[in-house]
């Protein structure tokens, strides 16, 4: 047999938690101190985004705004110095998207193209957060149940962990670079969880498999060979789903940016977790191979009990 | 033989696949700007005298066109555009030419040839942040409803105490949740519950006892809240529709979304000033009798006229009837003064509501009140000590009409006292499009411009090229002869995908394009899977042919597995995301499912066309 070089991957489990454990502590933090940079979508409020045909000193865009009485209100551009973001916080009236291009096209000579308008009442927002994270603990719930049922307790224990760990992580990236976290991104979490629950899936899969097949190995052993001979199939496809979300990250445009940065984050940190975490926690766990034995049959006994 | 795949088996493949290929052509064929032109009432027939003016004028405005034609009976026309950007300036051109009483529309028309239509194959629709266009959220006011109804009760078990000659003092709470009634002896309050009871069933009753008598206490049941709510709803959505079909635009889209919100999307739609207009004003009319003058305070209000000029007016507190009763309305001029007025047609309950009340008060007058939401501001100071602002929504009721009731009023009738002939065209037109059960506010909104849209489909095609083209490349760099066929199975699952999307006619969305760009990573996932295995078990000795057969059936378990658990993060992302967040669980979900049709039945087959029935030294993977 042309025996595979096995990959002591445990080896440095006790690191690898460390750094997962260092990595989860910074994320929380900085979650619990700056919290998310929430997009309009959830704060609710204006967006205005407007195409100046000659750039326009975002000075200017500002002076207007205020001289016509618009106060607090966020000018940025938005991809290219032609393109000019106006955010107001809620309260002014649902007819501003109308009434800002007035303004802004009043003393300017270049002309003005108004891109995009979007309205987000406060009501909305806040349901919106609450739908959001409603969506998160069901997804993270039914997984539970179904690697429960389809594997072993232990298993989904392993599993949910790994995908708590990852949505933390991106979030927590997201919150330390203060990036806009609007429903795209929301949806890229989400998707986050689909794929890094694939991975981890996959890798259950072989220890399962391996746990019942390989005789006379310690549980570590027969991780590191599961993890080994799963670790090609696991960096190809990251590679290739990485490979097409840096085509979406460069090339998708501004509206779809935070969307491919959160799952280019979580598509990382999947591959990481599927190694480390998943396994670390089902040797935490104590795996033994009587977990994965279908129970026998034990009617006979059980009827002749008096 | 190990790895033969039976002739039935490639003839399904090759009958989904060109399946598939049928029904996402049309994708193919990019669809004309177009203007769309119909008349403002269905009486108004686009015919070959209207048409013509039409190609004049626009030829006389030096606007390249084609492929005009008259639609089915004549309702609309069609007249295609060489150039997008010509679009706005044609659809003034046509307004102008053919003057009021005809819609123009901006639209996109279909190039999708004949026979691919007539069996159903049309292309994907596109979002609003694809094709341009306005979305609004609005949230219909349901307490609205609730507090009228309640008024409605309150009106209702005076009247049955009154005939019955139950006496006790009746009256509304001020909060508006319950009604009261109060009565002078045990006897009384047992009658009238008993009355009230089989003419209201819906109420529920409360005694109370206490100091000030024998007390009763009528609340709506919830049962009968829930069907006020969906009823305000469905009416709501039902005037929106037609409010929507008055503004002109095509292929609109009206939609409840939860308890009591609506969404409406008008794509193509620039002008979201003229949209919300005509859909947010939410007006909506009383018909209340003038008060007598002996008339207690506690049973009559004082109104403003619309016209402040005329000052104020009082007028009874009871409901003869409300808007939602209107069937028609019509702008018109009194033939003998020619003033204008709108002529009024109700449904046929409302009509014998109308004539039972107007029957035993002629001469009197009868008042006509419109209601109009409005919202004022109000500064606040919020927890961060920030002077914040409150939109706070109100009710403005004034005056339109106060005219002596001359015979008993039926079905038809008419209003008088408006200012001038166009704003009897709009009462009438906002009353036609029907009224509303409940005020709505405007909760959400999101317009994207054209040029945003086009760019947005540009850049999400791209992405998707590119990133397919990069995994192309390196499956045939890594996997050789198999890698090739794991790229015509991507190259099928997409055709399969758009497929599937156009069918079901799921719209595409920026998300959703997204979505598409994930799956093209993902589904060679599958791929990978087998041929990872198959790898393996030739590095354990395995003879090729037996390689192959242990990889597809080894890798098949961990495929199921993977893909379900993703599956079921999908569905659980569309039942609570909504707009954009659905579009991308849409294409997620199809793509797993046609991913894991090519990979595990698709490539099984091309492998054994290549490599089975026969001795095969080695496998180029």
């Amino acid at each position: 047999m042309s025996e595979q070089k096995i990959i002591n991957f445990m080896g440095q489990r006790k690191i690898a938690a460390g750094i997962s454990l260092i990595l989860l502590l910074l994320s929380i933090g900085s979650l619990a101190i700056k919290g998310l940079n929430f997009g309009l979508d959830f704060t609710g409020g204006t967006l205005v985004e407007v195409n100046y045909s000659v750039a326009e000193p975002l000075q200017n865009v500002r002076k207007t705004l205020e001289n016509a009485g618009y106060k607090g209100a966020v000018v940025v551009n938005f991809g290219s110095d032609t393109d000019v973001l106006v955010r107001l916080p809620h309260g002014h009236s649902d007819q501003l998207g109308n009434e800002i291009i007035q303004t802004l096209s009043q003393d300017v000579s270049s002309e003005i193209e108004l891109r995009r308008v979007e309205f987000v009442g406060p009501q909305v927002g806040d349901e919106l957060k609450e739908q959001g994270g409603l969506a998160m603990l069901m997804a993270l719930g039914l997984v539970m149940l179904y690697v429960a049922l389809r594997f072993q307790f232990k298993f989904s224990v392993g599993a949910v962990s790994a995908l708590i760990h990852d949505v933390i992580i991106t979030l927590g990236i997201f919150s330390i670079l203060q990036v806009d976290f609007d429903l795209t991104v929301l949806a890229a979490v989400l998707a986050v969880i689909g794929y890094s629950l694939n991975d981890t899936i996959v890798v259950s899969d072989r220890i399962r498999e391996n746990f019942r097949k390989v005789r006379k190995a310690s549980p570590i052993e027969i991780i590191n060979i599961s993890l080994t001979e799963t670790l090609a199939r696991t960096l190809v496809t990251s590679l290739t789903t990485l490979l097409v979300l840096i085509a979406l990250f460069v090339f998708g445009g501004e509206l779809i940016h935070g969307f491919a940065m959160a799952l280019l984050i979580g598509v990382f940190v999947g591959t990481y977790s599927s190694i480390y975490v998943a396994a670390n926690v089902l040797l935490a766990m104590d795996l033994t191979k009587e977990d994965l034995i279908p129970p026998q049959k034990e009617g006979g006994e059980v009827d002749e009990l008096p | 033989m190990l790895n033969k795949t039976p002739v039935w088996k490639y003839l399904l493949i090759a009958f989904i696949v060109s399946v598939g290929f049928f029904y996402a052509a049309p994708n193919l064929y990019t669809p004309d700007p177009a203007v769309q032109i119909s008349g403002e009432s269905s009486a108004t027939l686009i015919d070959d005298k209207a048409l013509s003016r039409v190609t004049e004028a626009l030829q006389e405005a030096g606007i390249e066109y084609f492929g005009e034609e008259i639609g089915d009976k004549a309702k609309n026309a069609l007249i295609r555009l060489q150039h997008r950007d010509d679009q706005l300036h044609a659809q003034s051109v046509i307004q102008r030419a053919l003057g009021d009483g005809y819609i123009v529309a901006l639209n996109l028309a279909s190039t999708t040839p004949d026979w691919l239509s007539s069996w159903g194959a049309e292309p994907m629709k596109l979002g609003l942040d694809l094709s341009g266009g306005v979305h609004f959220l609005l949230e219909v006011d349901t307490q609205a409803a609730l507090a009228k109804r309640m008024e409605f009760y309150n009106t209702g078990i005076k009247r049955q105490l009154r005939e019955e000659k139950i006496r006790g003092f009746v009256s509304l709470d001020e909060q508006g949740g319950f009604i009261r009634g109060k009565f002078k002896t045990e006897e009384l309050r047992q009658q009238a519950s008993k009355k009230i009871r089989s003419e209201y069933p819906e109420l529920v009753r409360e005694d109370i006892s206490g100091d000030s008598g024998y007390q009763l206490r009528w609340t709506i049941s919830e049962a009968k809240i829930k069907e006020i709510e969906d009823y305000a709803v469905g009416q709501n959505l039902t005037t929106l529709r037609n409010r929507v079909n008055e503004l002109g635009v095509s292929e609109p889209l009206v939609q409840r979304q939860g308890r009591n919100r609506i969404v409406v999307e008008l794509p193509g739609v620039q002008d979201t000033a003229e949209a919300k207009r005509i859909l947010g004003k939410t007006a909506n009319l009383e018909f209340r009798l003038e008060a007598k003058l002996s008339a207690s305070s506690a049973t009559r209000e004082e109104f403003q006229y619309r016209d402040e000029r005329r000052g104020t007016a009082w007028l009874e507190r009871n409901v003869v009837i409300t808007g939602e009763r209107v069937a028609n309305a019509a702008a018109g001029f009194d033939p003998q003064t020619s003033q204008p007025e709108v002529n009024i047609t109700l449904d046929s309950e409302g009509g014998s509501m109308m004539h039972r009340v107007t029957r035993n008060n002629i001469k009197r007058r009868l008042g006509v009140l419109f209601i109009e939401r409005k919202s004022r501001t109000r500064y606040e100071i919020n927890e961060a000590g920030e002077e914040v602002a409150v939109r706070i929504p109100y009710d403005e009721k004034r005056i339109i009409s106060l005219a002596t009731i001359q015979s008993a009023l039926g079905v038809r009738f008419r209003i008088t006292g408006l200012d001038n002939p166009a704003e009897a065209a709009e009462l009438a037109l906002l009353l036609r499009a029907g009224a509303l059960a409940a005020p709505m506010d405007f909760v959400e909104e999101r317009t994207v411009g054209p040029s945003l849209g086009a760019e947005n489909i540009q850049l999400g095609l791209m992405s998707v090229q590119i990133g397919l083209t990069l995994v192309a490349a390196f499956m045939i760099l890594y996997y050789r002869v198999f890698g090739v066929i794991a790229v015509v199975g991507l190259a099928v699952n997409m055709v399969l995908l758009v497929a599937m999307m156009s069918l079901m006619s799921a719209t595409l969305t920026l998300p959703g394009i997204a979505g598409v760009v994930l799956t093209v990573g993902m589904a060679v996932d599958a791929n990978v899977l087998i041929f990872a295995r198959i790898k393996e078990e030739l590095n354990n000795r395995m003879s090729p042919q037996q390689a192959i057969n242990s990889g597809y059936e080894r890798a098949f378990v961990a495929i199921m597995d993977a893909n379900l658990t993703t599956l079921l993060v999908a569905v659980i992302l569309y039942a609570v995301g909504t707009g954009p967040v659905r579009g991308f669980a849409v294409t997620l979900s199809l793509g797993i499912i046609t991913s894991m049709f090519t990979a595990i039945v698709g490539s099984r087959a091309l492998v054994n066309l290549i490599y089975g029935g026969r001795k095969v030294g080695k496998l180029s993977i």
